[in-house]
């Protein structure tokens, strides 16, 4: 297994790709920290996964309180004795908001996919410090390489932002053995709270006009990418940008 | 369960140090492993050490159209097909200014680092196309976004390689081929022992060796050491399996964080 005895948090894990992550990292040997706001269906994960043979346990955790923060931390140190792998992927959609020039929804897209990073990591990265390395891994988006049209200009703004404090902590921590990556995914099955999952002819447009695969992503793709990362596999790569966008961004 | 069961993967540059742990990884991950190289006795030993039941090779220049061809024909003939290419196989060149590069090394360098590539894909596309789908991945390097002072052709060849890759990808996507390039910052491979000892010569310093050299580059990355050759080949592995079946067109960077920035 490739996350023998490793213990991982991974924020938003409760449904989309991160219920999917916690999957794959339960059955790659992790012990799972199912991070998120939404406590009904997060505790359906972890009773799925405890079902399949898996050993993952739901604690809420709102990514934008730093007290919340610390009290995971503690909580996952208390359950499990470390941490070796964070996965930062809590965030809300482009199409949140239908008013892309709304000033309050700029402030929600940075606080949440922006500032949740950072205040995760701002977190983690001492007790990882301490205990000789870790990995973390960020989920930024094609929406932090390239602009796109429909989206709110605060999501572009919170991807950029995420993909490039990755780069800031890979440099300043990499000499503590501390890796941090991210990961962009393209077109994905929606979310709840996105408009585009009402919209769909919105996202068959996005699919006719930008991918080059022709079809949307599917959530386990990105959990694979975020698994590679997060293992030992990638133990020279730090700093990087894993797109998982179906060619999108080689255009 | 092994994460290439069944796939067949041709490797050129395959008894290099990062195309020889490939091949070791890939077999070990259940593929069978064609490989291309130009000395024959190295060959021989790659396979041997990996077995003639998972391996095969054929000597090949990769920049002549009739020996790829040829790789490609002795691949489909030995395994029953072509799911995988890395196209792996590059030279350094000379360090030395533009103004003084040798002309013969700069079209040498080209030809295998770029016509090669361009070529592997040309003649193993149609293969792959048979089994409705692959997955190419192309060495390129950090030397592939960022300028290398006094390695002007194989910069070139690197960033040429990068455009290459990202029109294959638009241009197989329709036929289920992916196509990635791997960009490795220095790695513990005789072609960086041959840089670091074109630049000892270079400075005329007793006190300079090759590991001052290689200590100094070392310290300029933020992981602070060279990457093994199976550090880059885990990546390989990656982008040739199906866990990356959503990931086309993209450069990987392997590389210590050296293109997030500076120590």
């Amino acid at each position: 297994m490739r996350l023998e005895g490793k213990v991982a948090i991974i924020t938003g894990g409760a449904n989309g790709m991160g219920a999917e992550e916690c999957r794959i990292f339960a059955r790659e040997g992790a012990k799972v920290v199912i991070a998120d706001v939404m406590e009904e269906e997060g505790r359906q994960v972890e009773a799925e996964i405890a079902e399949s043979g898996g050993d993952a346990v739901f604690m809420k955790l709102d990514v934008t309180s730093e007290s919340n923060w610390e009290e995971a931390l503690e909580a996952t140190l208390a359950r499990y004795g470390k941490l070796d792998i964070l996965v930062n992927n809590a965030g809300i959609s482009g199409t949140h908001h239908p008013d892309t020039m709304s000033v309050e929804a700029w402030d929600t897209f940075m606080d949440i996919n922006a500032k949740g990073v950072f205040l995760g990591m701002k977190t983690v990265i001492p007790q990882m410090q301490g205990a000789g390395g870790g990995s973390i891994v960020n989920i930024s988006s094609i929406s932090g390489i390239v602009g796109q049209n429909v989206i709110h200009m605060g999501y572009n703004a919170s991807k950029g932002a995420v993909r490039i404090v990755t780069k800031s902590a890979a440099v300043q921590y990499a000499e503590d053995g501390i890796r941090v990556n991210s990961v962009h995914p393209g077109a994905m099955p929606p979310m709840r709270s996105s408009s585009a999952a009402r919209d769909p002819d919105m996202r068959s447009n996005m699919v006719n006009l930008g991918v080059p695969m022709r079809r949307i992503g599917r959530v386990e793709e990105v959990g694979y990418a975020v698994l590679f990362l997060a293992s030992d596999e990638a133990s020279y790569i730090t700093g990087a940008e894993l797109v998982v966008d179906g060619g999108f961004t080689a255009m | 369960m092994a994460r290439l069961e069944g796939k067949v993967t041709v490797i050129t540059g395959a008894t290099g140090g990062i195309g020889s742990a490939a091949a070791r990884l890939f077999a070990d991950e259940g593929a069978r492993v064609a490989l291309v190289d130009l000395d024959e006795a190295a060959l021989r030993e790659v396979v041997s050490s990996i077995g003639e039941d998972k391996a095969s090779y054929t000597v090949a220049d990769v920049t002549q159209p009739e020996q790829t061809q040829a790789y490609v024909n002795e691949a489909v003939e030995r395994w029953g097909g072509i799911d995988i290419l890395l196209a792996n196989a590059g030279i350094e060149g000379v360090l030395s200014l533009i103004t003084d590069y040798p002309i013969d090394v700069f079209d040498r360098v080209m030809a295998v680092n770029v016509r090669g590539v361009w070529l592997g894909i040309k003649y193993a596309v149609p293969a792959m196309r048979e089994r409705s789908g692959g997955s190419i991945v192309i060495t390129s390097s950090t030397a592939g976004i960022g300028g290398s002072p006094e390695m002007s052709a194989y910069n070139t060849s690197k960033h040429a390689v990068i455009g290459l890759m990202r029109t294959a990808a638009l241009e197989f996507a329709p036929d289920g081929i992916r196509v990635n390039t791997v960009n490795p910052a220095p790695i513990e491979t005789r072609m960086m022992r041959s840089i670091e000892e074109m630049r000892v010569d270079a400075m005329d310093d007793s006190k300079v060796t090759v590991d001052v050299i290689k200590q100094a580059a070392a310290e300029r990355l933020p992981l602070q050491r060279y990457g093994e050759p199976e550090e880059v080949a885990n990546l390989m592995l990656f982008l040739s399996s199906d866990d990356s079946s959503f990931c086309t067109g993209g450069v990987y960077m392997v590389d210590g964080g050296r293109s997030a920035g500076s120590r």
